[in-house]
């Protein structure tokens, strides 16, 4: 472990990254214990922040040995410094019913797939994933990742109607209006009189209200995947950023899905590996250059999803507009001829 | 160290494969979960889709362990939970268990070695802080300690869901606020601009590198006493401490300038309204160990106005995004001053250009 801070030289820390979703059986956890015992201090954070398991004291001697038989074990060393840090999953497929695609799979698939960026740092900066199976985001992913992966599906709320009246008749139309249906951000929700549920799928931007309140009866649609947040940090330096819609959804279920999500998450690593500056965070360099750039660099069309409202200042060069507007017309009927053929 | 061995090649295994430590019922319905409810507060039931469910105690941990601890929690789950545990992000402790008869001997055992069992639904989850004294190369101060006195204070609102939604309390030891947005967020803020020790900085610091760190730029190299060094414009400093960590010699911590700050309002999740940051409430409170009294009573005083006022689901940020900036600070008896009002980049997007006012 390289140690920044020459005063703590004698207190190195050991990040180790868990089982993706911090599941143990107790025979791991204490091989573990037996391990840190023999070599370190015995003081452990079970987890850190960014989800290492984080060994905390242990002399410069040790460092190696302790490695060696955790590693021997099956334990990796997690990222630190300039380079891709450990990674997170909510419980998800696991323990989860919202759960909108296999976050076990995801996360293993990304990070162990660039293993060689979080073992020798060479980033401009550090560059952190998180997946949350669907828009609870459990792991906080919109705020502490630069590249946050959120479940999400495309189709109708699946509603048991016996089950929503079930609940009326038990909570009280009063309590239900008051708690679920105002509570919708879109106002997609509407009580018929029967006491089964109206909803406008539309207008639903599938925040999990109402479906959190009414777990029997409501569940996330079929048609699951993911969609892709990029630029959360922290304050150091130009203050916070939650990350911003990239790409509102793609299907993660047969390898293929795999594939693409590999190589679009090398892209955006490579873009950021050769245009961020020394100390930056991919969400500074997308602020630094402009969205529109980024998407060009990454090689992603532009969508009315990824802003809350168009542009409001009038200061900007619009001579090629005709072009970009051709562009997005192109587009269409390239969309439009591939549901077709689909069909 | 006398051996002459090969060094060992490290086997770059990455991320473990979970599958064989995971509980064999959630493997067995990984994907397959078709609902949940819970039995009392702490205790999750799931069902899936073929009919077999699952029953899930969750337990207050402190995060910050030792081996006695985890062997503790390993004991716990060999007796009770069938040889498997999970963590949360917030360091609950997780035991799965096939029948709902052996909820009640699992929950004692754990209230008995001291463990709250908790945290689930509209309750007052474990505070999720950062590392403070013990790992941090900055810590103004120990936000274990004060999370520790919180919990103490606050135990009883983790084991009850009798919140309107959940609260998420977070501590950070610094300005950069590294435990993240809270509900109610805990954060050192320091007040005075760093203290520079000359004679060291030229042997211990890149100064490039430290100032180019500074958010404002206020440091500038400099000759002190023929050394090269650093100065600070003191006018211009925001007191951040981030030039204090690859500059050591710049010390921004002292037992008076370091003062505590809340704020109130963050949000993660995307149900009903979109995520949030955190906003100022109170600051200059006293970082008074071992108890903080003061922090205790300004956040005790904000959750039992949320408590009181909010309704059922709305998040603490919801439900001031409701009654308004004022209401809330008439509720809560606290003062609105000018550092209230924001004056970093994007400040203008955070002032009321509307005639839309509370009376
Ligand atoms: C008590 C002192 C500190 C502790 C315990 C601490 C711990 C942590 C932890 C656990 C994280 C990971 C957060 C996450 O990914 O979820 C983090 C992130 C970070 N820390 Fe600290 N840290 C401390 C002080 C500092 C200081 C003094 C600096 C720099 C001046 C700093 C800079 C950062 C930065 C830039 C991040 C990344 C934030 C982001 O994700 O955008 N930290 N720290
Ligand atoms: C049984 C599976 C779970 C379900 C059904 C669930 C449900 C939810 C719901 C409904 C919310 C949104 C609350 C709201 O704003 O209305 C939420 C947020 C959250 N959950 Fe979970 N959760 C589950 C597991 C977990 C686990 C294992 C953790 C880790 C400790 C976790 C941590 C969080 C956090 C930190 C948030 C708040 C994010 C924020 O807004 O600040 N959840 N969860
Ligand atoms: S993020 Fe969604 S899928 Fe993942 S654990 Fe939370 S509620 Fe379940
Ligand atoms: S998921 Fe959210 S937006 Fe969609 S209908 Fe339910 S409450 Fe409304
Ligand atoms: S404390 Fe922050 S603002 Fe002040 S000099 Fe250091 S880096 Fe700059």
């Amino acid at each position: 472990m390289p140690d920044k801070f020459p005063e703590s030289s004698e207190f190195h820390t050991l990040r180790i990254i868990p089982p993706a979703g911090l599941h143990y059986s107790t025979d791991l956890l204490r091989k573990m214990c037996d391990i840190w015992e023999k070599h370190g201090s015995g003081l452990i954070a079970l987890h850190g922040q960014s989800g290492d398991i984080m060994l905390q004291g242990c002399s410069s001697e040790n460092v190696q040995k302790a490695f060696d038989e955790l590693n021997e074990i099956g334990f990796d060393l997690g990222g630190a410094g300039p380079a891709l840090r450990t990674s997170m999953n909510c419980v998800g497929h696991a323990r989860c019913e919202q759960s909108c695609y296999d976050e076990v799979r995801t996360h293993r698939t990304v990070i162990n797939g660039f293993l060689d960026e979080m073992h020798r740092p060479a980033l401009p900066y550090k560059f952190k994933f998180k997946f949350s199976g669907c828009p609870n985001d459990c792991v906080n992913a919109i705020h502490r990742a630069d590249f946050a992966v959120i479940g999400t599906w495309r189709d109708d709320i699946q509603v048991d109607q016996q089950e929503v009246q079930n609940y009326v008749a038990k909570v009280g139309r009063k309590y239900m209006i008051d708690v679920v249906i105002t509570h919708c951000p879109t106002r997609a929700l509407s009580l018929n009189d029967d006491d089964t549920l109206e909803i406008d799928n539309k207008s639903c931007v599938r925040c999990m209200h109402c479906i959190n309140v009414m777990t029997k009866a409501l569940s996330p649609g079929k048609d699951r995947g993911a969609m892709v947040l990029i630029g959360g940090k922290r304050s150091l330096k130009v203050g916070d950023f939650l990350g911003s819609v990239i790409v509102p959804f793609m299907k993660l279920e047969t390898d293929e899905d795999f594939e693409k999500l590999k190589d679009f998450c090398e892209t955006v690593i490579d873009f950021f590996a050769e245009n961020a500056l020394e100390h930056e965070r991919i969400g500074e360099t997308i602020d630094r250059i402009g969205l529109a750039n980024f998407l060009e660099g990454i090689g992603v069309e532009v969508d009315p999803n990824m802003v809350n409202h168009p542009r409001t200042s009038s200061y900007a060069r619009m001579d090629d507009w005709d072009q970009e507007v051709e562009k997005w017309r192109a587009r269409k009927a390239e969309a439009a001829s591939a549901s077709e053929a689909a069909e | 160290m006398s051996e002459a061995t090969q060094p060992r090649r490290p086997i770059e295994s990455g991320v473990m494969d979970p599958f064989p430590y995971m509980h064999p019922l959630l493997k067995k319905n990984y994907g397959q979960w078709k609902w949940h409810d819970r039995l009392r507060p702490g205790v999750l039931h799931h069902v899936a889709h073929g009919g077999d469910e699952v029953w899930t105690v969750r337990a207050g941990t402190q995060r910050q362990m030792d081996l006695h601890t985890i062997r503790k929690l390993c004991d716990i789950a060999d007796q009770h939970a069938e040889g498997h545990m999970r963590f949360t992000t917030r360091s609950n402790a997780e035991f799965m268990v096939s029948t709902e008869a052996q909820v009640g001997p699992l929950v004692e055992k754990l209230q008995d070695e001291g463990f709250p069992v908790g945290g689930t639904g509209a309750s007052v989850s474990m505070i999720s802080h950062t590392q403070g004294w013990l790992h941090c190369d900055i810590p103004g101060t120990d936000a274990s300690g004060v999370v520790k006195s919180l919990m103490d204070e606050l135990h009883k609102e983790f084991i009850q869901e009798k919140m309107p939604n959940r609260v998420r309390i977070t501590t950070s030891c610094c300005q950069i606020n590294c435990g993240g947005q809270g509900d109610i967020a805990i954060n050192v803020q320091y007040t005075k601009p760093p203290k520079i020790n000359h004679d060291l900085v030229g042997n211990v610091c890149e100064r490039p590198a430290v100032i180019a760190r500074c958010p404002v730029a206020a440091i500038r190299p400099a000759m002190v006493n023929g050394k090269p060094s650093l100065e600070v414009d003191e006018k211009k400093c925001v007191c951040c401490g981030a030039c204090y960590p690859p500059c050591p010699p710049m010390q921004i911590n002292g037992p008076e300038s370091t003062k505590l700050a809340v704020w109130v309002g963050g949000k993660h999740s995307n149900a009903r309204s979109k995520p949030t940051f955190h906003k100022l409430v109170v600051a200059g409170l006293p970082n008074n160990p071992p108890r903080w009294p003061e922090v205790t009573e300004v956040v005790t005083t904000i959750l039992y106005a949320y408590k009181k006022n909010a309704r059922h689901w709305e998040r603490m940020g919801e439900w001031i995004e409701r009654i308004g900036w004022p209401r809330f600070f008439e509720l809560t008896e606290l003062p609105f001053t000018k550092h209230h009002i924001d004056d970093w980049r994007g400040a203008r997007k955070t002032l009321n250009t509307s005639t839309h006012v509370y009376f």
